[in-house]
């Protein structure tokens, strides 16, 4: 099992934060390389099962299942059924916490999976800085900061 | 029920943030609002459910009780047992993150309480802001430019003193200097004179390596313990014959001058900054490098110190504690031992063999023995040996295919080296495992793996420092071994005893064979020499060099 864990602060209050990450269809509005995104089945994109099916701006296609949302904890966790990074058992979890000195965001985003142990580094970097820390990125541009 | 959350960004790393906080005791040294604390009962601060008891800078006194400590999350919860305020039900978690991004590290403090609706809106503001946003902050300055605080417990006097360090208070409003090139006073053991200054200790030291008589009984410095280090007043220290390849150098494990020896048990003395498992006052040993043990007193770092128990002997701890720690980890980590498993344990007689021996019966395995002469075959069998061989050329063979119906054993523990290494191999099972820890006769030189693999043989070469080199799994080597004497699944005889200022003398009858069973060195004061048992032999072998 692979853990990548990546962490960041974001210029702007948690509840303004999860405004925007809280819709699992929202990715195209938010990260900066997810083209389209669409809900299986027509269900509310806040159903705990639901499935969002979106394609990548470099044209890969991901299919991830809503395993948990919780606006109390301010965490959305989910798993990979489908997708072309080859990884299993991936299920990561997105979540904010306020920091209540500043009245900005503590963001966390951990994946865990397994992978073919040669894979393993070019996968870390691959979700780590690629997905975490840009979509990280982007937020914290939105808010206005860096 | 109220609750309070605070969270903030510390500029520090993860680590050092969380070495001060899991250290229950350390509120006084960062935290304004603290007067002074102490932890009731000289339990350990990184105890679940040690209690510290502390005065706050305006006199009151509070009492909490650790509930919950988790290194791995980095996160610990308390409650409040006794207070002057009415905050009832009082249950507070600290969390730390790491700010991966950053390096820095996300902090938050919360708490749940009940109390009087009039005080409510006072005392959440208080908890929130005048104890956690407070306190990291203060904590913030202290990791970046601590003030320095001196002088250091003084123990040296009563060194048999329960800790309850008589700390000096500080001024709530003394305000740490902006200078990160300080940082180090904090923790460098301010030599003040009295308290965690240098002491005088006799030593054997070294100036060149050479034979038992490079070996001097002289005076040195001990410098007081610096961060992560500890003090330690050592009642014995064990004799191994790793130490005699320290001194002729044929191990490079001390550049002279220096101390020799890696083995000793003790009370601790004083304790440096952030040792959080060791207390003044309590009983340790040791069994590591770096060298250093042949010394009344000596510095060194904390991590594989471990506490003995009570019930075990400063003398046995230094004679035994590297000898049943290697025994554990052969029998347990190395190779997995299984009740019914048919054993071979080389000089059965011998230090770590003697051990092995009882302790692999105590699992439930078929142990045979070699040893090399009558006596010890006697004394094999007393330990519990099934079958015992005397010698290991090929009527040693022989014997164990007989012994196992013709299969071989299914593993093998080997310290002899050069004049056992073959006929191992051959007494050996398909898919047998020979542990080859030691060269007592000689280096074994060139093998050929080729042949190997006529029985699918596994080889282990494991070295001690690799099972034992984080204070975790020190924790858990010694445990196992304190567990199993516990149990009586071994005993440690007690060793012949030397005075320090004998070393010499104890080398040169280790090498030459004239002792049995384990030696120590023995600090006295006024140092009259004891006398010595009538020492005959040896069959110690010992590990691959780290």
């Amino acid at each position: 099992m692979t853990t990548v864990y990546v962490s960041a602060m974001i210029p702007a209050p948690a509840s303004t934060v999860w405004g925007w990450v809280r819709d699992f269809n929202a990715l195209p509005r938010w990260t900066p390389f997810v083209a389209d995104s669409r809900i299986e089945q027509n269900l509310p994109s806040d159903k705990v099962g639901c499935i969002r099916n979106f394609v990548l701006k470099d044209g890969g296609r991901i299919r991830e299942q809503l395993l948990g949302l919780s606006d109390y904890e301010m965490s959305c966790t989910y798993s990979i059924l489908e997708s072309p990074m080859a990884v299993e058992n991936y299920i990561a979890k997105l979540s904010l916490t306020p920091v209540t000195d500043t009245n900005t965001t503590f963001a966390e985003w951990q994946a865990d999976f397994d992978c073919p142990a040669e894979r393993e580094r070019e996968l870390t970097q691959q979700i780590g800085v690629n997905v975490f820390k840009a979509a990280f990125d982007a937020l914290k541009l939105k808010a206005g900061g860096r | 029920m109220v609750r309070v959350v605070q969270s903030a960004v510390i500029d520090a790393p993860i680590d050092e943030v969380w070495r001060l906080l899991r250290d229950f005791n350390s509120h006084d040294q960062w935290h304004p609002a603290i007067a002074e604390s102490r932890i009731e009962d000289g339990h350990p601060a990184d105890m679940v459910g040690a209690v510290r008891s502390f005065s706050l800078t305006d006199g009151g006194r509070l009492r909490e009780q650790l509930l919950r400590l988790n290194d791995r999350d980095h996160e610990l919860t308390y409650c409040l047992l006794e207070a002057p305020l009415p905050l009832y039900g009082y249950v507070a978690r600290i969390k730390l993150r790491p700010v991966t991004e950053t390096g820095q590290t996300f902090w938050q403090w919360d708490s749940t309480f009940t109390t009087p609706k009039d005080q409510q809106a006072m005392l959440s503001d208080l908890v929130a802001s005048g104890i956690y946003l407070t306190g990291m902050r203060a904590l913030e300055a202290h990791l970046r430019a601590p003030a320095p605080r001196t002088p250091a417990p003084s123990f040296q006097t009563e060194p048999l003193a329960r800790p309850e360090p008589p700390k000096q208070t500080r001024s709530p409003l003394q305000v740490a200097p902006e200078n990160r090139s300080v940082r180090l006073q904090v923790y460098g053991a301010t030599p003040v004179s009295g308290a965690g200054s240098t002491l005088t200790a006799n030593a054997i030291v070294m100036d060149s390596h050479g034979g038992p008589e490079v070996l001097q009984f002289r005076q040195v410095e001990v410098a007081a313990p610096g961060p992560g280090e500890v003090r330690i007043r050592q009642s014995f220290v064990g004799v191994n014959f790793i130490d005699v390849y320290c001194r002729t150098g044929y191990f490079d494990l001390l550049k002279p001058p220096g101390v020799p020896g890696m083995e000793a048990a003790g009370t601790v003395e004083s304790v440096g900054p952030g040792v959080a498992h060791l207390s003044p006052g309590d009983r340790v040993a040791y069994a590591c490098g770096p060298v250093g043990a042949y010394a009344a007193c000596r510095t060194m770092d904390a991590e594989l110190v471990v506490p003995i128990p009570d019930w075990f002997s400063d003398e046995i701890a230094a004679a035994g504690l590297l000898k049943g720690v290697s025994a554990g980890f052969l029998l347990h980590d190395v190779h997995s031992v299984q009740p019914g498993q048919h054993l071979v344990i080389h000089a059965a007689a011998g230090g770590v063999g003697s051990l092995a021996v009882q302790w692999a019966r105590a699992i439930g395995a078929h142990v045979i023995a070699t040893v090399s002469n009558h006596d010890k075959a006697q004394r094999a069998r007393q330990l519990g040996a099934h079958d015992v061989i005397i010698g290991r050329g090929a009527e040693f063979v022989d014997a164990v295919m007989d012994i196992t119906h013709g299969k071989g054993a299914d593993v093998i523990y080997d310290a002899i080296g050069r004049d056992s290494f073959d006929g191992s191999l051959a007494a050996l099972a398909i898919r047998g495992h020979l542990v080859s820890f030691g060269q007592a006769s000689g280096p074994i030189g060139e093998k050929d793996i080729g042949g190997l693999a006529s029985k699918s043989v596994t080889l282990s070469r494991p070295n001690y420092g690799h099972y034992t080199g984080t204070r975790a799994e020190m924790q858990m080597q010694s445990a196992r071994l304190f567990d199993a004497l516990e149990r009586g699944y071994l005993k440690i005889d007690a060793p012949a005893a030397y005075p320090l200022a004998d070393a010499a003398r104890a080398h040169d009858d280790l090498e030459n064979s004239r002792t049995t069973g384990s030696i120590v060195l023995k600090h006295q004061k006024g140092s009259t020499a004891s006398r010595i048992r009538s020492p005959r032999e040896n069959t110690d072998a010992s590990f691959n060099s780290r």
